[in-house]
């Protein structure tokens, strides 16, 4: 399903994209894992992907961030293409696991991408406080990670992912190692921060009353190959809290949601654990 | 690690892809001993530690009998240690797995054990059992094997996945058939672990405790002798001797385990 | 851990030697040579002879354990006790295999970080680094030494080179141990190769180094006394314990205190590799076993 806005406030921009994962050794196959995807982002939306395992999301989501390439099609991030966007450091990523290094202090971990970009020392703390201020993490700033629970370590990461103010958030389902409540919790606080940033947002999650309540869009998607099955608008007001889950409209739309990603279900392939392992060798 | 039943590996480690893996190394080791060879021979540079590897080649040949007589000699010593050490670390392994305050208690003396130089007492086993014996030599690769085994032999038995005993006592197992199908086959790659360290233990031990004392047609008295004359080809040919032995033991070790743990997720595809 | 339960094993070690200094005298008054000692004016003051005889615990195989304490204290020709000459000796000794562990980490450490970066060489280097570790290269020690002629200094390059195997392959393991998610942040942050060695690799590192840094320290201390004792170098453990063993009949006690003393080298050795890895991992999480 395309929309394709023409006004140039469109922070993402994809056509055609497809991607392929050829096989390594004799016995590997050969993952067709997304084809034809058409998207458009515009600022400050904030966008869920959504799917049974295998769809691709957890891949579109690298493409964004140029962690992957594309086979075929493009890729467009703030008018430039993915790769120039990562170098220019336009995007923070939060990850399924908090991903912080053992080693350091909280605060220290927030102030990482400052230190890549080579900020001055003052300016690190400052703006590595600030952001822990942001996410209520201020008190804990000299603890090591391990010392906090799985929650706490999230929004350490979340920290992180704006400390360079970027004008994408990429989420992969950042909460899904979390119990229901603590989820919940945390589904509140990351939109009260959207809403101080005004940050674009493209969250990957496997939960449909998560996706429909954080949205202003949601995405759903089939595997094999991955594809847009539709795209479900979310009209709900624009402050949304816990009254916002009782809501008629809520469930409306989860159903709507729920509906549409039946007869979606694909073979479980862990595409990321695929993608990932180009990296780390 | 789970004692589920898990897929056979799919991409897998097969025999050709294990000797394509070592085409490069072995072409860089080929290669070295090449350009040494030349260095040292032809241009005449002095051999620092290692002859020209031609010229111990040509010893290699030329003493051949006495080398593997040698060989024979101290094999028996290395096999034997590495029997008695490793039934014994079994035997205390699976002791101080099932009662965890002689764990406790035994485990600093382990450690202290394993950092004393075991090496020290190899002229006091001589004494004990004969300069000229065998057994003292074994005793000394004995030793240095015992440890090893008995703390990964334990912790083997002891590292087993909470989930699967639940299961099991659920079903209402005893404890002996508790051990049998859930704890052995969770303590095999430990004690594999343990065995291919052991063997390279058992070599060491056995050839420096023939370094304290040992009748001349042994390696590791014709590895001291030969260097003390000087004579370097002929001490670097009984190295070799020394270092196959090694080698092979080890691959001894892991083609049992192949055969006893085919399953095991160290055969697919991964880092060394 | 509170401070009981880190007393049992202190405690339990403690009573395990106790059993066995008990067990030892024991058994020579179950089954040793006759006991006789005379009082200070030189008249039989205790005698005692046991029921039993069994080579093994007489008094050459396995001496009282005050006449290996009196060994310590033995004056020699030149009026220096013994244990001041072992200890000099152990100092020798320590000194080889501090400056060998030292050059072999670093070697190591910098021998890593190479392979890691250099895709081809590691394919070629680490597993002939791998084998060679099932070879007995502690045994080859004597050789090196020879074949070097450099004295003391020989033995300290045995220590490196027995230092660096397990530190490179520890290293090379630690530094690729990261989530494979954190190089995809790194990589999110367009950060260099060289800022993801400095910050992310590097610091991964320690708990595994330090794994291999126990097993190096042990091994440069046994490398440092094989090497010394063949090539006859004298001033050192290994010197020491070549000493004892030609005197071994007339005082038997000299072996076990030269004995003694390596292993006290070997449990500093390893105590003060133990007490760097507490202050150096005191800031990382604990991992759990692995099959090493």
């Amino acid at each position: 399903m395309t929309e394709r806005p023409t006004t140039d406030d469109v922070v993402v921009d994809l056509r055609g994209v497809s991607k392929v994962f050829e096989g390594r050794g004799q016995k590997a196959a050969r993952v067709e894992a997304l084809s034809g995807i058409d998207l458009s982002v515009r600022r400050g939306e904030f966008i869920s992907l959504i799917g049974p395992s295998g769809c691709g999301k957890s891949t579109l989501l690298r493409i964004v961030g140029d962690l992957i390439g594309v086979s075929d099609g493009t890729v467009m991030v703030n008018g430039k293409l993915a790769r120039e966007a990562r170098l220019a450091r336009e995007y923070g990523m939060v990850f399924q696991a908090p991903v912080l290094f053992d080693w350091r202090t909280v605060q220290r971990n927030v102030e990482l991408p400052l230190e890549i970009i080579g900020r001055p020392k003052e300016e690190r703390e400052a703006r590595a406080r600030e952001m822990l201020a942001l996410v209520e993490l201020g008190d804990f700033a000299g603890h090591h990670p391990w010392q906090l629970s799985g929650g706490m370590q999230q929004r350490a990461a979340i920290a992180r992912a704006l400390a360079l103010d970027p004008a994408i958030l990429l989420m992969d389902e950042p909460f899904g190692a979390l119990d229901e409540m603590t989820r919940e919790r945390m589904n509140l606080e990351l939109l009260r921060i959207w809403e101080r940033t005004a940050t674009t947002v493209i969250f990957v999650t496997h939960s449909i009353p998560e996706a429909v309540f954080l949205s202003t869009r949601v995405v759903v998607m089939s595997a094999r190959p991955g594809r847009i099955t539709k795209i479900v608008p979310v009209d709900l007001p624009h402050h949304r809290d816990v009254e916002t889950r009782e809501m008629e409209r809520y469930f409306e739309l989860v159903t709507e949601v729920r509906e549409s990603l039946r007869g979606s279900e694909g073979e479980a392939v862990d595409l990321r654990r695929v993608a990932a392992e180009g990296l780390s060798a | 690690m789970s004692v589920v039943a898990v897929p056979a590996p799919s991409s897998g480690v097969t025999v050709a892809s294990t000797l394509r893996g070592w085409l490069l190394p072995l072409g860089i080791f080929v290669g070295f001993l090449v350009v040494w060879d030349i260095l040292v021979r032809f241009l005449g540079l002095p051999q620092f530690i290692l002859p020209a590897p031609s010229r111990i080649a040509e010893a290699w040949v030329a003493y051949l009998p006495e080398l593997w007589a040698s060989t024979t000699y101290t094999l028996v010593e290395i096999i034997a240690g590495l029997i008695i050490g490793s039934c014994a670390g079994i035997l205390m392994g699976a002791v101080t797995a099932r009662w965890v305050g002689l764990r406790e208690s035994l485990l600093p003396f382990a450690v202290a054990v394993n950092s004393i130089p075991i090496i020290a007492f190899a002229p006091l086993l001589n004494n004990w059992f004969g300069l000229d014996s065998q057994l003292s030599k074994a005793m000394v690769a004995a030793v240095l094997c015992f440890f090893p085994v008995m703390i990964n032999t334990a912790r083997g038995l002891l590292h087993v996945d909470p989930a699967a005993l639940e299961m099991l006592r659920s079903g209402a197992a005893s404890e002996a058939q508790v051990f049998r199908m859930v704890r052995v086959p969770s303590a095999l790659p430990f004690l594999f672990t343990a065995l291919k360290v052991a063997t390279t233990l058992a070599t060491i031990g056995a050839i420096i405790g023939e370094y304290f004392g040992a009748p001349s047609l042994s390696i590791g008295q014709y590895i001291v002798r030969y260097a003390a004359f000087l004579n370097l080809e002929r001490s670097w040919a009984a190295i070799v001797f020394a270092c196959s032995i090694g080698i092979g033991l080890y691959m001894l070790v892991v083609a049992v385990e192949r055969l006893v743990m085919p399953w095991h997720s160290s055969f697919r595809v991964g880092e060394a | 851990m509170s401070a009981r339960r880190r007393l049992r094993p202190a405690l339990g070690f403690l009573l395990i030697v106790a059993l066995i200094l008990v067990a030892w005298e024991v058994a020579k008054l179950l089954a040793g040579d006759p006991w006789r000692y005379e009082d200070i004016l030189g008249g039989p003051a205790f005698y005692w002879d046991p029921p039993l005889r069994w080579k093994p615990v007489n008094d050459l195989n396995l001496p009282h354990l005050w006449t290996i304490f009196g060994a310590f204290w033995e004056l020699d020709a030149k009026g220096e006790t013994y244990v001041s000459s072992l200890v000099g000796a152990a100092w020798f000794t320590m000194r080889e295999s501090l400056l060998g562990f030292f050059m072999g980490a670093g070697i190591g450490l910098g021998l890593a970080i190479v392979l890691i970066h250099v895709k081809v060489l590691e394919r070629g280097l680490v597993p002939l680094l791998v084998a060679s570790q099932t070879v007995p290269i502690i045994a080859i020690a004597p050789v090196v030494v020879v074949g070097l002629r450099a004295g003391w200094f020989g033995v300290a390059i045995v220590a490196t080179y027995l230092t660096f195997f397990p530190v490179t392959i520890a290293a090379i393991r630690g530094m690729r141990a990261a989530d494979p998610r954190a190089f995809e942040l790194m990589r999110s942050y367009a950060a260099g190769r060289r800022t993801v060695l400095r910050k992310l690799r590097l610091p991964a590192s320690p708990p595994y180094l330090f794994t291999a840094f126990k097993i190096a320290a042990t091994a440069s201390v046994v490398g440092a006394i094989v090497g010394e004792f063949p090539a006859g170098i004298r001033d050192g453990l290994g010197g020491a314990l070549l000493q004892a063993m030609q005197y071994y009949s007339f005082s038997p006690q000299d072996l076990w205190a030269a004995i003694a003393a390596c292993a006290g080298v070997g449990i500093i050795a390893f105590l003060l590799v133990v007490a760097a890895e507490r202050l150096a991992l005191r800031n990382y999480r604990q991992i759990e076993d692995q099959a090493t």
